[in-house]
This record gives C-alpha cells, sequence and structure tokens, in this order.
C-alpha cells in the first residue's frame, strides 16, 4: 500500500452548548511494525503513524501516542465537550516526519 | 543401595553447554515482552506509586479469532472539570514484541475519558490499563484476551 494516507473522520457539524459528540476518525495507513521480516528474511523497517492530535481553535483536546500495535489502518474515537464554534483540526504524525491533517467546522447553537 | 555422588564432569558440561545452545536455537525468532517488560514501563512513568482499582472500564474482547485487529475499549470514570479530570492512560500488553500500545492524554475538554483503537496482538495474553487522575491519584485494571490467530506477522 504505497498510496497516500487519507484521513476519514466522521464528526457532527452541528451541536448544542455543552453537548458530547462522539468523533471517530480512520485514516488509511499500514503501519509497518518493524518486527515482520520479508521474504528474503530481513526485517521491515519500522513505518507507523506515532502521534495522533485533536486541536479545538488550536487548543489541544486529546492526543493519542500509537505504538506499533495498533492495528493497520488505525480507529481511533474519543469525545468532545462542544461548548462553542470553532474548528475542529485533526493531525497524524507519520514516523517519516509527514503529517496529515483533516479540519473540520463545528457550529454550536 | 549406596547413594553414588555425582560430580559434574567436563562432558556434562560440554553436553549441558550443547543443550543451552540448542534451546538458544530453538527459540522463537522474536522475543515477546512479559508481566516484567510491562511492570518496568509502568516504573518508568510513575516510579514506585501505588495503583488502586477501581473506575477505569476496559473493553476487550474474550476471544479475539484474528490477533490483528483487536477493539479496545476504555473509559474512566470521571467528571472531566477543571479541577478533576483523568490526564492520562496508557494501555500495555505483556505478550507482544513490545510492551507499548497506546497512550491516550485527555483534557476537560473532551467531557468524558473515553477513548477505542485497534490493536494487534501476538498470542493470548493479558492487557494492562492504567489511569492518571489530574490530582496525582493513579488505578489500573487488567483483562485477558484469548487469541486464536496471532497478528505480528507470527
Amino acid at each position: 500500500m504505497a498510496t497516500t494516507p487519507t484521513p476519514r473522520v466522521r464528526v457532527p457539524t452541528q451541536a448544542k452548548p455543552g453537548e458530547l459528540i462522539e468523533i471517530k476518525t480512520l485514516i488509511s495507513h499500514e503501519m509497518e511494525s518493524g518486527q515482520r521480516k520479508d521474504a528474503s528474511g530481513k526485517i521491515v523497517p519500522r513505518k507507523i503513524i506515532n502521534t495522533f492530535v485533536a486541536t479545538f481553535n488550536g487548543k489541544m483536546v486529546f492526543e493519542a501516542e500509537w505504538n506499533p500495535a495498533i492495528s493497520a489502518n488505525p480507529y481511533q474515537s474519543f469525545f468532545y465537550k462542544a461548548s462553542e464554534s470553532g474548528e475542529l483540526v485533526f493531525t497524524w504524525k507519520d514516523d517519516d516526519g509527514s503529517n496529515y491533517t483533516s479540519k473540520h467546522k463545528l457550529t454550536v447553537a | 543401595m549406596n547413594l553414588m555422588k555425582v560430580e559434574p564432569s567436563r562432558r556434562d558440561a560440554l553436553a549441558l553447554a550443547g543443550l543451552a545452545g540448542l534451546a538458544a536455537l530453538l527459540a522463537p525468532r522474536m522475543s515477546f515482552a512479559d508481566v516484567a517488560a510491562v511492570d518496568a514501563e509502568i516504573k518508568k512513568l510513575y516510579g514506585d506509586k501505588k495503583f488502586e482499582s477501581g473506575k477505569i472500564r476496559l473493553d476487550v474482547p474474550e476471544i479475539a479469532e484474528n490477533g490483528l485487529v483487536v477493539p479496545v475499549n476504555v473509559d474512566v470514570e470521571s467528571p472531566m472539570t477543571d479541577a478533576d479530570y483523568v490526564k492520562a492512560v496508557h494501555v500495555f500488553a505483556d505478550g507482544n514484541p513490545l510492551p507499548g500500545i497506546v497512550s491516550y492524554k485527555f483534557t476537560p475538554a473532551c467531557g468524558k475519558a473515553a477513548a477505542s483503537t485497534r490493536m494487534r496482538l501476538a498470542q493470548t495474553q493479558n492487557i494492562v490499563c492504567i489511569a492518571e487522575m489530574s490530582n496525582g491519584s493513579l488505578y489500573s485494571t487488567k483483562a485477558n484476551v484469548k487469541v486464536t490467530i496471532g497478528g505480528c506477522g507470527g
């Protein structure tokens, strides 16, 4: 799988003040654990997404540090308590230094 | 009957050394973490602090048919206010090549200290979950997962 990891996020666009919303995220990524050997017996080097961060209007909300034990195409769900309108930004940080982001507007009324 | 005094001869010593070498050759190609490795990881984070039980609901399947994708759901009881919230949650496995699975950082903005993901398990093992509260108190729980097909390339 050499395609660019594509994030898929399910987050409501509208919420009531104080409402607890569940955010579900999924990103396509092989999550090479660094434990596997290829056909010639060489260890395939580790390449995983090591960190997932969720921010709201620039403020950290939730962070997950992933180890090689996380499955391929990592799924992560968590909660957010809506208080004001703004933007949720999700960032996935890859071992190779690349970052994948996904932005979502949330209207609270 | 006279009991013979058994003294290891040179030949025996060599045979033993040979056996040890054979055992090393036959050992699985992957080394696995164990309970001690998980304890060491926890010690690295929190030293010798005591853990209380309760508050954490660790939701993992009792039997995982496919060790490549095992759902893991953690839910920690907390009001999640600025004064009292769950700061961090760590999940470990004692039978994987590496003990760490995932570490979460929560903030009061989460409203609820719950998160789910999916993990790989190499074999039947215990999942250990610890939670750190904003007041510094620590909680821990564990659950056993039976794995029918391992998921670490093995």
